[in-house]
C-alpha cells in the first residue's frame, strides 16, 4: 500500500522512473530475496506446466474462478492468523471440487463460476476489511506479496508444487486423450469423468501457489498465458509444456528481477514480460501460418485430387 | 515406474494375442464380432432383442436404421460402455470390455480446435498409447508403428502438421490411421462419412476397404447411407422400431423386406448402383433423407 501511496504523491518525471527501475546496491538485495526467487521459480515452472492443460481444457475462466475463492480463503486466514498459504489451498480446493462436481459441461461449468467469482471475491473483501493488521498482507494478496515470502511458507510452497507435478504426470497421457478427444478417449476406456475432477484438484493446488505470488487477480498471467503463447509456435504434444515452463519461468524470475529495487510490486513487471512474451509468440505463429506450419510434401493435397490408394470402381 | 511397467505388459500381451491370432486363422479363428441373442434396452424401452450375428475377419457389415433405433447403442455394447439386458457379445472371442485393444474406432468427422497442441501424428499414437498411464518414456514410443499407419492412410506427407489445420477429410484419414495403429480384429465406425465431401468419402471407404481385404480387419460400418458403401458391404443390418433384419444388400434392402420391418408400404429401387428408398414413416424419416436428397444428384 505504502509504495501505491508514495507512487501516486510522487509527481511524473525522473523519480516515477527511479521507483519503477532501480538496480542501486542490487547484489545485497539480491541476498535478501533468496526465498523469493526459489518460490519465483517453483510457481513459474508449474505454472507453466498447468496451463498447457489450462488452454488444452479450455479452463481460464476456471482459473480465474478458483483464484478468487482462494483469495476468500486466505484473506479469512489472515484475519484468523492462521497460516495463508493453508486457507488459500483450502479455498482452492473447495472451488476445484465445486466447478468439478458441478461443471462437467462446459455451459454449466461456466455459470457456475460465474456465481462463485464475485462470492469469493465478496467474502475476502469481508476478511480484509476486518482485519486489522498490515494493510500490505491485504493488498498482496490480490496484486501479490512475494517478498514476505518466509521459509516455513516456502516449503509448502515446494510441496504443493511436488504434489501438483506428480499428479500430472501419472494421468498426463490419459489426460492428453481426454482433453483432446473426449468423446473417443471415454470410448476407449480412457475414465474421462474422474480425470475432469482430478485435473482441477491440481489445478486447485497450482492456484493456490500462484496466489502467494502474483496474486490473485494476476494469476492468469502465470496459469494462462504461458501456454497460450507456446501455443502459438509449436504443436509438439511435448515442446507446448516445456515452452509454457520455460516462458513461465522467464516472467516470474525476471519479473522479481526487474522489481527488486524499486518500489512497485512485482506483479507488473511479471503481467508484461508474460504478455510480452505471448505478443511475440503471436507474431511468430503469424508468420508461420502464412510461410507454412511444418514440412509439408510440395505435393498437392492427396484428397484433392484421386486418391492413388483407391480403386476407381465405385459408381458414386 | 508401475505404470511404466504396467504399460510394457500390456503391450506385450496385444502382441501375443496378435501372435496367435495370425497362424491360427486358418484353422478356427473366432469371429471379429459375435452376438448371440442380444438384446438392449433402456429401463422399460426395449431397443431390439434376440440379436444373433457372427462378424468374420475381413467381413464389411453395414448398420443402418433410423435415428434411435439403437445404432449407436450397439456400438455403445460392442466397446463395452454399455451392458446388454440380455445375450452375450465377444469380440475376437473375448467378452466385450471396456478399452478393448482388439477394436478400432471411428466417430463422425467433427472439426477440431485450429490450436489443438497435437501434429497429426501424436493423434495416430493415442491409438497406441493414449489410454495408458504415466508419460511415455522418450525413445519409446512407436513411432515406426505410427508412421507406417500414417503411411496406409496415405496422411504420411501431413503427419507433422498441426492437427487443427487439416482439412475435415485430413483429419479423417488420420482418425482412420489412430483407429488402425494398434493392429485390431474389428474396426468400427461410426457415421466417418458425415460433413465429408464426396471426394473424402470415396478416399475413406476406400482406405476402410483396403484394410479389410490386406488384414482381414472386420469392419462394422454405422452409417444412415447405405450407397457410398455399397460396393463393399458384404452383409447389412437394418434396425427399425424394436426389429432388425440381417442378410446380403438385396436381401435387406428390398420393398418387402422394409415395408414388413416397418409395417408400411415402402419401395426401394435399384437403379445404377446406387439405392433410393422412398415411403419410410416420417418418425424414421432422417434416417432416409440422403437417400432422398441424393436421388436428384446426376
Amino acid at each position: 500500500m505504502t509504495s501505491m501511496t508514495l507512487l501516486l504523491e510522487s509527481r511524473i518525471g525522473p523519480d516515477v522512473w527511479h521507483q519503477i527501475f532501480n538496480f542501486a546496491d542490487y547484489g545485497q538485495l539480491l541476498s535478501l530475496v533468496h526465498n523469493s526467487l526459489v518460490a519465483g521459480a517453483v510457481l513459474g515452472l508449474v505454472g507453466g506446466l498447468v496451463s498447457s492443460f489450462v488452454m488444452m481444457r479450455d479452463l481460464p475462466f476456471a482459473v480465474h474462478g478458483v483464484s478468487e475463492l482462494s483469495f476468500a480463503g486466505a484473506s479469512g486466514a489472515l484475519l484468523l492468523g492462521a497460516n495463508v498459504v493453508a486457507g488459500s489451498l483450502t479455498g482452492s480446493i473447495l472451488a476445484a471440487l465445486v466447478i468439478g462436481a458441478l461443471g462437467s459441461r462446459a455451459r454449466d461449468r461456466n455459470s457456475i463460476i460465474g456465481v462463485l467469482m464475485p462470492f469469493g471475491l465478496g467474502l475476502g473483501v469481508l476478511f480484509l476489511s476486518l482485519y486489522q493488521g498490515r494493510s500490505a498482507n491485504k493488498f498482496g494478496l490480490l496484486t501479490g506479496q512475494i517478498v514476505a515470502i518466509d521459509s516455513p511458507q516456502l516449503h509448502w510452497l515446494i510441496a504443493t508444487a511436488a504434489v501438483v507435478v506428480a499428479g500430472l504426470l501419472v494421468i498426463w497421457r490419459p489426460l492428453v486423450f481426454a482433453s483432446t478427444d473426449p468423446e473417443l478417449a471415454a470410448a476407449r476406456g480412457v475414465p474421462v469423468g474422474l480425470l475432469s475432477p482430478v485435473f482441477m484438484l491440481l489445478l486447485g493446488l497450482a492456484v493456490a501457489i500462484s496466489i502467494q505470488v502474483i496474486g490473485a487477480l494476476l494469476v492468469l498471467s502465470v496459469i494462462c498465458t504461458p501456454a497460450a503463447a507456446a501455443m502459438r509456435v509449436t504443436a509438439s504434444p511435448r515442446k507446448v509444456p516445456l515452452l509454457s515452463m520455460a516462458f513461465g519461468l522467464v516472467a516470474v524470475l525476471g519479473g522479481i528481477l526487474l522489481a527488486l529495487g524499486s518500489s512497485v510490486p512485482i506483479s507488473p513487471y511479471v503481467t508484461t514480460i508474460s504478455f510480452a512474451i505471448y505478443a511475440i509468440c503471436r507474431l511468430i505463429g503469424a508468420w508461420r501460418s502464412r510461410h507454412g506450419w511444418a514440412r509439408r510434401d510440395p505435393a498437392p493435397r492427396a484428397d484433392s485430387g484421386p486418391a492413388p490408394l483407391i480403386g476407381s470402381g465405385q459408381a458414386c | 515406474m508401475t505404470s511404466g511397467m504396467l504399460g510394457s505388459l500390456t503391450r506385450l500381451s496385444a502382441e501375443h494375442e496378435h501372435e496367435e491370432h495370425r497362424p491360427m486363422s486358418d484353422i478356427v479363428t473366432p469371429p471379429a464380432l459375435q452376438l448371440r441373442d442380444a438384446a438392449l434396452g433402456y429401463g422399460g424401452h426395449r431397443l431390439w432383442s434376440g440379436l444373433t450375428l457372427d462378424v468374420q475377419p475381413g467381413e464389411f457389415l453395414a448398420v443402418l436404421g433410423a435415428n434411435g433405433s439403437g445404432k449407436t447403442s450397439l456400438l455403445r455394447a460392442i466397446l463395452g460402455l454399455q451392458p446388454l439386458s440380455a445375450g452375450s457379445l465377444s469380440v475376437a472371442g473375448r467378452p466385450a470390455r471396456r478399452g478393448s485393444r482388439a477394436i478400432g474406432y471411428v466417430q463422425q468427422q467433427r472439426r477440431l480446435d485450429p490450436s489443438t497442441p497435437l501434429r497429426a501424428r501424436d493423434v495416430v499414437r493415442q491409438g497406441l498409447d493414449g489410454h495408458r498411464w504415466g508419460v511415455a518414456r522418450p525413445g519409446r514410443v512407436a513411432w515406426r508403428r505410427v508412421d507406417a499407419a500414417l503411411e496406409q492412410v496415405g496422411a504420411a506427407a501431413y503427419a507433422d502438421m498441426p492437427v487443427g489445420l487439416l482439412s475435415g477429410g485430413e483429419q479423417q484419414r488420420v482418425r482412420i490411421a489412430q483407429a488402425l495403429v494398434a493392429d485390431p480384429v474389428l474396426l468400427l465406425c461410426d457415421e466417418p462419412l458425415l460433413s465429408l465431401d464426396l471426394s473424402s468419402q470415396r478416399t475413406i471407404t476406400g482406405l476402410v476397404d483396403r484394410r479389410r481385404r490386406e488384414h482381414r480387419t472386420a469392419v462394422v460400418f454405422v452409417t444412415h447411407e447405405i450407397n457410398p458403401v455399397l460396393p463393399y458391404v458384404d452383409r447389412v443390418l437394418y434396425l427399425a422400431g424394436g426389429a432388425f433384419r440381417v442378410g446380403t444388400v438385396e436381401e435387406v434392402l428390398s420393398s418387402a423386406t422394409l415395408s414388413e420391418l416397418y409395417g408400411s408400404p415402402i419401395e426401394v429401387i435399384h437403379t445404377g448402383g446406387r439405392i433410393l428408398v422412398a415411403g419410410v414413416p416420417e418418425s424414421a424419416r432422417d434416417a432416409h433423407h440422403v437417400d432422398h436428397d441424393e436421388g436428384i444428384v446426376p
